[in-house]
């Protein structure tokens, strides 16, 4: 087990994280235009000293190492366009927004993507079945660029519910958290509904009802169980989604998180900020991953001998 | 499958195929709901008297009517037409990006799944390696970084897209390698690439053309996401994304250059999305519903 989990971090974790911080700081520094080329024209001088400041002066390949020894001590250097700030501090303000909004995400799309499961493999093939997996799509279908305006539309301006934007209540975290929520409700959903129609066919299944036990008992507590895999693993895939779906959604209610401080570093050509965003994205999804895929080979008994 | 027991004379695969199909009432209704949007697209210099970027401040933000059909913006574009040209961007970008991903997926797949080995360890940890990669963040990297068009759009997209049918190819080469008929083919002395393409292809034509359905809605809205972000399709040129952010911004006034927009869009990925699973229950009947 632990011989597992100790190969996984170094044979795929590890590796991985360094080809991603390598790629990601050669297209940045290969692209033509550089910080401080946009705005209002800086002094020869000034540009020489900014340069010489943050180390844009020396050999390429330099830089790159100098960079990749500091980010292993999570020092992802100073921002370039917020003076004064490291990239850490940024990091470390604002992603536990992000992470929170995630949270409460998941926790909707977990627990009604599973129920919509349930009602829907309660009886397949029928109108109940098409009708829950229908408006379930419309997660999937209905982006969340389009979702969220919808939702401040009709919940803010016409009904007045709810505030339009902002984090400091918790009114303010309703929306987003639905919003960015809803795409996986039926990605869940159609997972569960597949598992459960997968083991309702299976033999314990068969000795649950020759017990006499009630189906709607036999659904949660036997078929349930086993149906849950496939959810469990898509966990991993589903946090990368979540990460990158809150781009959108903190833009749009105009939440202080990760995401937006990510979107605006891209635009202004902020290259410590970017690689130090990308880098710790790609470190919580890689990390992410592996833990789901130890869970998925702990829960499931016909994986564990893998793990050996 | 076979409902009475006897296969008819004559039932093809893909004839058997289209049968399950037509069976199912959603794909159909995707069917024809996707080909009328895209018949709309296609004829839109003679549906509108507009262009995309006609300007007429004087009738500007006016509400759906006679005039246009879909109202105007705030610059006087008529919605309408700047939808129907949004349009054919948005399919352009889905099906090219498709074609992109279909190309370099199967040929990566089929490559690893049949040379096996080193080769397939090499190519497959690389593929691995790229799930982890924080792929949207990338194609904004590309965008904010270097000059943005509709190729580099493409390329960047279908650079993205083609990870998972890598894997599936590679999955259904590795079964089929082992079959009679390839160890036939080789027997009869065929070179490989002759295999690959003559016997091993045609037979995993199925699920490619059923993930690669499902790709084209993806790849829109990835298109309509980054259009939305301002690195997309740039204006004047129009695209629903665009049009989206557009209205977005002026939903509490003028909320029509919202909700249109939003409709077409969400109509085009739904029935993409049914089609889609239409195709996987008729030419992959393991995994349909009964």
């Amino acid at each position: 087990m632990v011989r597992f989990i100790l190969k996984r971090i170094f044979f795929e974790t590890i590796p991985s994280l360094i080809v991603i911080a390598t790629i990601t700081f050669f297209l940045i520094r290969l692209a033509p235009g550089g910080p401080f080329s946009t705005e209002k024209s800086i002094s020869p001088e000034v540009l020489t000293q900014l340069n010489a400041f943050y180390g844009l002066d020396k050999h390429l390949f330099t830089q790159y190492l100098t960079y990749m020894a500091r980010i292993i001590t999570f020092d992802f250097g100073p921002s370039f366009k917020y003076p004064g700030r490291t990239v850490t501090e940024l990091i470390a303000e604002s992603f536990p927004v992000s992470l929170e909004l995630g949270v409460y995400a998941l926790c909707i799309a977990i627990v009604s993507g599973i129920l919509a499961g349930l009602i829907a493999a309660s009886k397949p093939s029928s109108l109940r079945d098409y009708l829950t997996m229908s408006i379930s799509m419309g997660g999937i279908c209905i982006p969340t660029f389009v979702m969220g305006p919808l939702l401040v539309l009709l919940f803010s301006l016409i009904l007045g519910w709810f505030p339009v934007s902002g984090w400091n209540t918790f009114s303010n975290r309703i929306l987003p958290s639905i919003t960015l929520g809803m795409v996986y409700i039926a990605y869940i959903a159609r997972l569960t509904r597949g598992g459960l129609l997968d083991t309702m066919v299976q033999d314990y299944i068969r000795t649950a009802r020759a017990k006499g036990l009630p189906e709607r008992l036999i659904l949660i507590r036997h078929a349930l169980r086993g149906a849950l895999l496939p959810v469990l693993s898509f966990l991993g895939p589903a946090a990368a989604g979540l990460i990158t779906g809150s781009f959108v959604v903190e833009t749009i209610f105009s939440i202080p998180g990760l995401g937006r401080f990510f979107v605006a570093a891209a635009f202004n050509r902020d290259y410590t900020m970017i690689m130090g965003t990308v880098v710790f994205y790609a470190f919580i999804m890689i990390s992410f991953n592996t833990i789901v895929d130890v869970l998925t080979a702990l829960v499931n008994p016909r994986l564990r001998s893998s793990l050996r | 499958m076979k409902k009475n027991g006897t296969y008819s004379r004559g039932t093809s695969l893909m004839r058997d195929a289209l049968r399950r199909f037509v069976r199912n009432r959603l794909s159909v209704t995707g069917c024809i709901v996707l080909l009328f949007i895209i018949t709309l697209c296609l004829a839109a210099p003679l549906l509108t008297p507009y262009t995309y970027d006609y300007q007429n401040l004087s009738s500007g933000a006016t509400p759906p009517g006679a005039q246009h059909l879909l109202g105007t913006d705030i610059l006087g574009r008529d919605l309408f037409t700047r939808i129907l040209y949004g349009g054919r961007v948005s399919f352009a970008v889905g099906l090219c990006a498709t074609l992109v991903s279909v190309l370099i997926g199967v040929a990566w797949g089929a490559i690893a799944g049949w040379y096996g080995g080193k080769t397939d360890t090499i190519m497959m940890r690389f593929v691995d390696i790229a799930y982890a990669f924080p792929f949207t963040i990338f194609v904004i990297i590309l965008m904010v970084f270097f000059e943005r068009s509709l190729l580099l759009l493409f390329i960047a997209i279908g650079a993205v897209e083609w990870l998972t049918m890598a894997r599936i190819v590679r999955g259904q080469v590795m079964a089929l390698r082992h079959q009679e008929f390839v160890d036939a083919a080789i027997g009869l002395g065929l070179r490989q690439h002759q295999i690959l393409l003559r016997h091993i292809l045609p037979n995993i034509i199925g699920p490619v053309i059923v993930y690669a359905t499902l790709t084209i809605p993806a790849i829109m809205l990835l298109e309509a996401f980054l259009s939305y972000l301002g690195l997309g399709v740039q204006p004047p040129s129009s695209s629903w994304g665009i049009l989206i952010r557009e209205g977005t911004e002026s939903m509490e006034t003028y909320p029509w250059l919202l909700i249109f927009p939003a409709v077409v869009l969400s109509l085009t990925l739904f029935s993409l999305n049914f089609i889609g699973d239409g195709l996987r229950d008729a030419l992959d009947p393991r995994s349909s519903r009964e």
